[in-house]
């Protein structure tokens, strides 16, 4: 463990978001030379829905990692921007090439469909997020405040991993994995908050 | 490459590729990804085939393919074909209308639905194996829209017989309902006279009906129907409008006068 935390240390940052943004340039070049099967659009738009989802979970695994003495923790920002990158161009994919900027349906749907409103809600939850991840922010608001209005991300990653899973017919497994994944690391963090504070309550 | 007559109920929009159509399906049985039926369905045996033939007709029995086809004329149906997912193609099949089948079956007076089964073979159809659907897959028409000159068994397209991932050797199309109606690899074909169990309907009934009619007027819980992505038309294409029973409003319409199309959705 000392050894993989001496090479996360010797790591820089920008690895992180040069790695993060690869997959990006992947899909591109399939969208480029057709392989992306006979309806690119809906490829594209699943595949940053689900680069998107794995970078939040990704984020949420960090912490429980450092129960087992494992710091990552230099590296949450950049998992935490990739993710909110993803959802954005994953949310710009429906608006422009699934849509078609078809305003008045994108309107309706708002307000009528479960899927897209939980999935806009946890796009929404990530905006002020990104924007106060960097360290004037954390500066700014105090490492209290900030550490409360990132809390958000457990919002965000449950409203992505819902929306998967309401927006396929019947049950397939993938987008089950998903939820499974962020409730078991949202119910860990449960846990041990329980254990932290049950003494003090005892 | 199979002989077939042009026909007049055919659509002049240019259909989709082979490739687009055989890559892209639907076809539970053999996996829930758009790829998977074409990367799974190799092993499905399709000959020797026969449908079992029941219910409320005369001549009751288990007719080899063959004997199904006989006496029916092939024809090519140019037709849209528009899924409930919200996405759209226009396929060249190739196929005979289903009243030739059971006028020849003979149509007890009683009957007034059809019901269809796909083959159930879950060492060949590896989607069965899992309960997503509850298997058989099952579907039903009301008696005339059986019989509506636009209903067709398909056994071919773009001039060839089935592909497997497309319903091969034998599958029903309705063009103006949702593709889910259009059930695949028929082995069974009941007339009868209560309304038969369909299986998006018996997964969740208040998303998919029993008509299932291609209706921009009324939504889908979870997606908006008014209008369509037509697959192959490019990244940028966007939409374009559904059009009321996919366009065949003029044919059909008259099936369903004096009911609530929001009600028998």
């Amino acid at each position: 463990m000392d050894s993989l935390n001496r090479l996360a240390r010797r790591v820089p940052t920008w690895v992180v978001y040069i790695a993060g943004v690869l997959p990006f340039g992947w899909i591109v070049w399939l969208t480029l030379t057709n392989g992306l099967g006979a309806d690119p659009v809906k490829a594209i738009e699943l595949r940053l829905g689900e680069l998107g989802l794995q970078f939040l979970v990704g984020g949420l695994v960090i912490t429980p990692l450092r129960w087992f003495g494992l710091n990552l923790i230099k590296f949450r920002r950049a998992v935490g921007l990739i993710a909110f990158f993803y959802i954005a161009m994953h949310l710009s994919a429906w608006v422009v090439l699934d849509m078609g900027l078809r305003w008045a349906e994108m309107a309706n749907d708002l307000v009528k469909r479960w899927y897209i409103i939980i999935g806009m809600a946890g796009f929404a939850a990530m905006i002020p997020l990104a924007v106060t991840s960097n360290n004037a922010s954390v500066k700014r608001l105090g490492g209290k405040v900030w550490n409360k209005l990132h809390k958000l991300t457990y919002f965000a990653a449950l409203a992505g991993a819902v929306h998967y899973v309401v927006l396929v017919k019947a049950w397939p497994v993938e987008p089950l994995l998903y939820l499974g994944a962020v409730v078991l690391l949202l119910a860990a963090r449960a846990w041990k908050a329980r254990a932290r504070l049950l003494p003090a309550f005892a | 490459k199979i002989d077939a007559a042009k026909s007049p109920l055919s659509i002049s929009d240019e259909p989709n590729t082979l490739e687009e159509i055989t890559t892209y399906n639907n076809f539970y049985e053999f996996g829930t990804g758009k790829e998977d039926p074409a990367a799974n369905a190799g092993a499905l045996t399709t000959d020797p085939w026969s449908i079992e033939i029941g219910g409320m007709v005369d001549k009751p029995g288990t007719y080899d393919l063959a004997d199904v086809l006989k006496g029916q004329p092939l024809e090519e149906r140019i037709y849209r074909f528009r899924c409930v997912e919200a996405w759209s193609m226009v396929v060249p099949w190739i196929g005979f209308q289903l009243s030739g089948l059971l006028n020849r079956v003979g149509v007890q007076p009683s009957a007034k639905y059809v019901a269809f089964e796909t083959l159930v073979r879950p060492e060949e159809m590896p989607g069965q194996n899992s309960p997503i659907l509850e298997w058989p897959y099952r579907e039903g028409l009301r008696l005339d829209e059986a019989m509506h000159p636009l209903t067709i068994m398909a056994t071919g397209l773009y001039g060839e017989d089935m592909p497997k991932q497309n319903g091969a050797p034998i599958r029903l199309v309705v063009p103006w309902k949702y593709g889910f109606k259009s059930i695949k690899s028929v082995v069974k074909i009941s007339l009868t006279d209560r309304m038969p169990q369909t299986t998006w309907n018996m997964l969740q009934p208040s998303e998919y009906g029993f008509y299932s009619n291609v209706n921009p007027t009324v939504d889908h819980p979870r997606w908006p129907q008014a209008s369509e992505r037509r697959v192959g038309a490019g990244l940028f294409a966007g939409r374009q409008d559904t059009l009321m029973f996919n366009g065949y409003e003029d044919q059909v319409a008259s099936l369903y006068a004096g009911q609530d199309l929001s009600k028998d959705f």
